[in-house]
């Protein structure tokens, strides 16, 4: 009882005082909800980067995946000979492997004629190397010459391809080359590219005339049920070249989300607009509580006189810092999540509301607030009511 | 004995630009006595009066206030002062985002032992006493000067305490209702038996007084 009436009493106090003057109130909160949306944004925008980035490993179905230990990312590999891949099969664990073949095309717009980047993938159809259900049905029409599938979830800077290959308008120009469009399937877009293309590896081929066959870009490994994905892995980079990577279905996932993270400087550019976010808030936190503490001086002088101790006008300081935390940071969620639905809905960038997310923003807004009432306390000590009265 | 001091001196500022304000004043006040002071204007009659209220801290002479030396002090002697005494300021000095009943509650608010109910109610029949049971949701800035003194004297007499120290109660107020603020505060001390040491050159109200002296020169004389 008596440690809640410590925290009860100042807490109680620095709420009258903020609801006393309702516009001062709003500006203050307006600040901390300024700073509260910022970093959901950048947030937002860096994890939805780091999931769309990865959308791609994440549906590859394999055990373990071989790429080229010069390959930074997977949208710009360095090619290795396919007759590495093969000696995988030579693990007696392995039951099957595929290459998997990566580039970047033109895609035409069939209605505009436009030009526009988007990754291509090119495997076996046979092989299903991506697991997505309705690129597995149709895995019989790919085989046929010069046809591909088209992600719907590209941007639509694509044309409706869904609605115009109903309608048999289902032709169209890839890397220059003429392809017919035979379905869709669901990928997602990431920051590399705009859209996405599946091809058979034989198409691959014909739409990158310079491309071999025999230099692959992703080696795909399949394993016996029940073996040790850790064991053939050490295995296989003993028996491999050393310029061979061996990774996991995690460890790929990492690679890929590291490169966005560290090489690319996108996380870095997302954990600076987070910091400057933060900062700016908490200048207007501390401008709000210094001028709090200046125009309440007087009172707190008065207060002092009648026996409160400097502890009590800490506490309320540190009240009203978490009070415009907690009062910023409800209307900054609501907000942020409108915001991400519009992102969502515009841009087609990924970005989920996660608990995780909403507990790590509080916890920096608190820890702005907190902050900002340390560098204010200072100005407490104006209040002495020996130099007032 | 509640108030001693004795030979108590006290100057501004330091080297050759010292200002000596009190040189060597004495004062002794009973339990219960109600004194004024009065004196010219930078007399050092305020000065006096937060020294004493534990608000100011002396090094030169001896104030003994309820049994407890002030001079060269540390913060929680002085702090244990200031509980004890009742603070009545020149300005009200209530805080405007209170309302009048929730300003004498604060006094109340340093005491853990009360409930809220307690303090509700005991603030609620010292501000009846000052005559205000209909203003107790008030805000100061909705109520007159005259008004704002009385919930002041409330203020300090809620936590009942043995000393009031008042510095010019009735300069920011008209005549009638700087006379109702004294004469309330002075029923009301009268009933508890506390101590009343009040700083005023409004020679109007000095009929409420035990005893008058004068501070002047930096001495108190008696009048």
């Amino acid at each position: 009882m008596k440690i809640f009436n410590l925290w009860y009493f100042p807490a109680r106090l620095a709420w009258r005082q903020l609801i006393h003057d309702k516009p001062k109130l709003v500006a203050a909160t307006s600040g901390v909800l300024f700073a509260c949306v910022l970093v959901f944004m950048q947030l937002g925008f860096k994890d939805s980067l780091y999931t769309s980035a990865a959308s791609m490993p994440l549906k590859l179905d394999g055990d373990l995946f071989l790429i080229h230990q010069q390959s930074e990312a997977l949208w710009r590999t360095v090619q290795f000979e396919r007759s590495e891949l093969m000696r995988a099969l030579g693990h007696p664990a392995v039951t099957e492997v595929a290459p998997l073949y990566l580039s970047l095309a033109s895609f035409k717009n069939i209605n505009t004629h436009v030009k526009r980047t988007l990754m291509v993938y090119g495997f076996d159809p046979d092989m299903e190397l991506l697991n997505v259900n309705s690129l597995k049905e149709l895995k019989y029409p790919l085989r046929i010459k010069d046809t591909v599938v088209f992600d719907e979830l590209s941007r639509p800077e694509f044309g409706p391809v869904g609605e115009l290959i109903q309608s048999g308008q289902d032709r169209t120009e890839v890397n220059d080359y003429k392809v017919k469009i035979i379905g869709l399937f669901q990928l997602g877009i990431s920051f590399a590219a705009d859209g996405n293309l599946v091809a058979s590896d034989l198409n691959f081929m014909r739409i990158f005339p310079e491309r071999e066959i025999n230099k692959i870009d992703i080696g795909v490994v399949r394993l016996q049920p029940g073996a040790s994905v850790q064991q053939v892995q050490s295995e296989l980079r003993e028996h491999l070249n050393e310029f061979v990577k061996v990774y996991s279905y995690e460890q790929i996932r990492d690679h890929e989300r590291r490169y966005w993270e560290n090489v690319a400087p996108i996380g870095f550019i997302f954990d600076f607009g987070t910091v400057m976010g933060l900062v700016v808030g908490m200048v207007i936190v501390y401008q709000i509580l210094f001028t709090e503490i200046t125009n309440y001086r007087f009172e707190f002088a008065t207060l002092k006189a009648m026996g409160y101790e400097h502890h009590y006008f800490i506490r309320v300081v540190f009240s009203s810092a978490l009070i415009l935390a907690i009062l910023g940071f409800i209307p900054g969620l609501l907000l942020s999540n409108s915001l991400y639905d519009l992102a969502e809905s515009q841009i087609f960038l990924p970005m989920t509301m996660t608990l995780n997310k909403i507990i790590t923003v509080f916890a920096f807004i608190l820890l702005m607030c907190i902050v900002a009432g340390f560098l204010a306390i200072h100005r407490l000590k104006s209040a002495n009511p020996a130099d007032m009265f | 004995m509640i108030i001693d001091v004795n030979n108590l001196k006290f100057s501004f500022g330091s080297g050759t630009l010292t200002q000596p304000v009190l040189n060597g004043v004495n004062l002794a006040i009973q339990k219960g006595e109600i004194v004024l002071m009065t004196g010219p204007s930078g007399s050092g009659k305020t000065t006096m009066l937060t020294i004493i209220g534990g608000l100011r801290q002396a090094s030169n002479g001896s104030v003994v206030i309820l049994g407890e030396q002030l001079v060269n002090s540390n913060e929680l002697a002085k702090v244990k002062i200031r509980r004890q005494t009742g603070y009545i300021f020149q300005q009200h000095n209530l805080l405007k985002s209170l309302t009048a009943l929730q300003n004498v509650c604060m006094t109340l608010e340093m005491y853990q032992d009360l409930t809220e109910h307690e303090r509700q109610d005991r603030a609620q029949r010292i501000l009846a006493a000052v005559g205000l049971e209909d203003h107790l949701h008030y805000f100061p800035e909705a109520l007159s000067g005259g008004q704002r003194q009385r919930v002041s004297i409330a203020r300090a007499l809620a936590g009942q305490p043995k000393i009031i120290l008042a510095d010019e109660p009735t300069a920011s107020l008209d005549r009638q209702s700087g006379h109702d603020a004294v004469e309330i505060l002075k029923r009301l001390a009268k009933e508890s038996n506390t101590t009343i040491l009040l700083v005023t050159h409004d020679y109007r109200i000095l009929n409420i007084a035990d005893r008058v002296v004068e501070l002047e020169d930096g001495v108190v004389k008696a009048v």
